[in-house]
């Protein structure tokens, strides 16, 4: 056969999920298993697997194995079985596989109704908060600002600086940045972060924008403030550093 | 509108996000001041939980017979309002959620096996299952839908594992005995776990009386 043919097979999670099928399909009593009937349709559907090249897990054959050691020992008159493996004389030496058998039919049942369970479920909705879908907006990493965002912000309330200063008279004044970076330092003493554009709230002249922002500048090149833009193209935040 | 305990607690239903138990609703009652009107929340201060649970039950048989358009369920010890799943389709559709992506078969078996045999370590669920479950398990551990509860005393002191709150909320479980054939599947282990313990006590007979007598919850 072409190693390349692919056939649809139903795919066995285990040897006990294709035991089980075997066992269904054959309709037989799961209690009184035709061992010899089940075990090579067993070694069939193996060789069959080897034939598509499919791999067959160690598990097969493990119960391959199995199978053909309690079809060994059912071949044997009873008098003659070797019992020095078995606890109990007399036992059916079918009766441990049945017991694995049944108890997994009854877990994978079980795993069905489950599944039932899941896809009810799973058209019910609880009533749901903002906030559920806010934090899932909040774990987007905040993102980074350039300096090309600054001196675009910074930009803007240049500009805005300017029509002020149309309408004012020019009083003036002496700013140094080393004021400015006191100043900034204590508006926020008591506050964690501030908008960009509080920087500048109270700076009334180009040049006092152009020395606030250079404040800005160094606090932020010293580490003690840094910036945020939580959405972007949003206002940026200038934050203390813990 | 009358004050009254049914209102109240529907009230709380509605504004929950999270499935509340009568134990939190009692803490709420005993708790609620009203400044304007301090008598209001006084009158209900000492509401028992098993009123507060009756209350809950008739609130949920009241939704049923009128037919609502959501429903009171019971989910892994707490109450939350939910929508019928007849109108599943708008609430996706409004939620923008695509569809939920549902467990695998073999996670499905191992997860039954874990919260009706637990705590339990991956070798016994592979004993069950017939195939390693190393995979499956971390998928599970993953979703959150299996922890670890503890280090079993045989050899090599594996890992043990039992299902999380959220396995009951993701199946709408009350409680683990809400388990598919969990009278069975338990009833089994805790025969098996008795002749164990039996085997292992031989000198002394008192303690095996003990573990045989022990109630079986269903």
């Amino acid at each position: 056969m072409d190693a390349d043919y692919k056939v649809k097979l139903e795919v066995f999670e285990g040897p006990l999920d294709l035991l089980l099928y075997l066992i269904k399909k054959e309709e037989v009593d799961i209690y009184d298993i035709p061992i010899e009937r089940i075990t090579s349709q067993y070694m069939e559907y193996l060789s069959l697997m080897q034939l598509l090249n499919l791999e067959v897990a160690g598990e097969f054959l493990v119960m391959a194995a199995t199978l053909m050691y309690i079809k060994s020992r059912m071949l044997l008159p009873e008098d003659q079985q070797v019992t020095d493996t078995e606890p109990e004389d007399g036992e059916d030496p079918r009766w441990e596989l049945i017991r694995q058998l049944v108890e997994y039919k009854k877990f994978k049942d079980a795993a069905l109704q489950l599944a039932q369970r899941e896809a009810e479920t799973s058209r019910m909705f609880p009533r749901r908060a903002d906030a559920e879908l806010a934090a899932k907006a909040a774990d987007v990493p905040l993102a980074e600002v350039s300096i090309f965002d600054l001196i675009n912000a910074f930009n803007t309330v240049l500009k805005k600086a300017q029509e002020k200063e149309d309408f004012r008279e020019i009083i003036e004044e002496q700013f140094t940045v080393s004021d400015k970076i006191e100043e900034l330092l204590y508006t926020l003493r008591d506050r964690t972060e501030l908008v960009f554009s509080e920087v500048f709230a109270k700076a009334s002249s180009r040049a006092e924008v152009v020395v606030t922002f250079l404040a800005l500048l160094e606090l932020i090149r010293l580490k003690r403030l840094k910036v945020q833009q939580p959405e972007a193209f949003g206002e940026i935040h200038v934050v203390k550093v813990a | 509108m009358t004050l009254e305990l049914k209102n109240i607690i529907e009230a709380l239903l509605f504004s929950a996000e999270r499935p509340l138990t009568p134990k939190e609703l009692r803490t709420i009652l005993a708790e609620a001041i009203d400044p304007e009107n301090p008598g209001g929340p006084e009158a209900f201060r000492n509401v028992r939980e098993a009123q507060i649970a009756a209350t809950l039950e008739e609130l949920k048989v009241g939704y049923d017979t009128e037919q609502r358009s959501f429903q009171l369920l019971e989910i892994g010890g707490g109450w939350r309002l939910v929508s019928r799943p007849e109108f599943a389709p708008w609430v996706q559709s409004l939620l923008d959620e695509a569809r939920p992506q549902r467990l695998s078969p073999p996670s499905l078996e191992t997860l039954s096996i874990i919260a009706l045999r637990q705590p339990i370590s991956r070798a016994d669920i592979a004993g069950i299952r017939g195939v390693e479950v190393d995979g499956v398990v971390k998928t599970l551990l993953e979703r959150d839908l299996i922890t670890i509860v503890g280090k079993s005393d045989a050899p090599g002191r594996p890992m043990l594992y039992g299902t999380t709150q959220k396995f009951l909320e993701h199946f709408g479980l009350r409680s683990l005995d809400d388990m598919p054939r969990a009278a069975e599947l338990r009833l089994q282990a805790a025969a098996l776990k008795t002749a164990e313990e039996k085997q292992a006590s031989q000198p002394g007979p008192a303690p095996a009386a003990a573990t045989t007598a022990t109630p079986h919850e269903g």
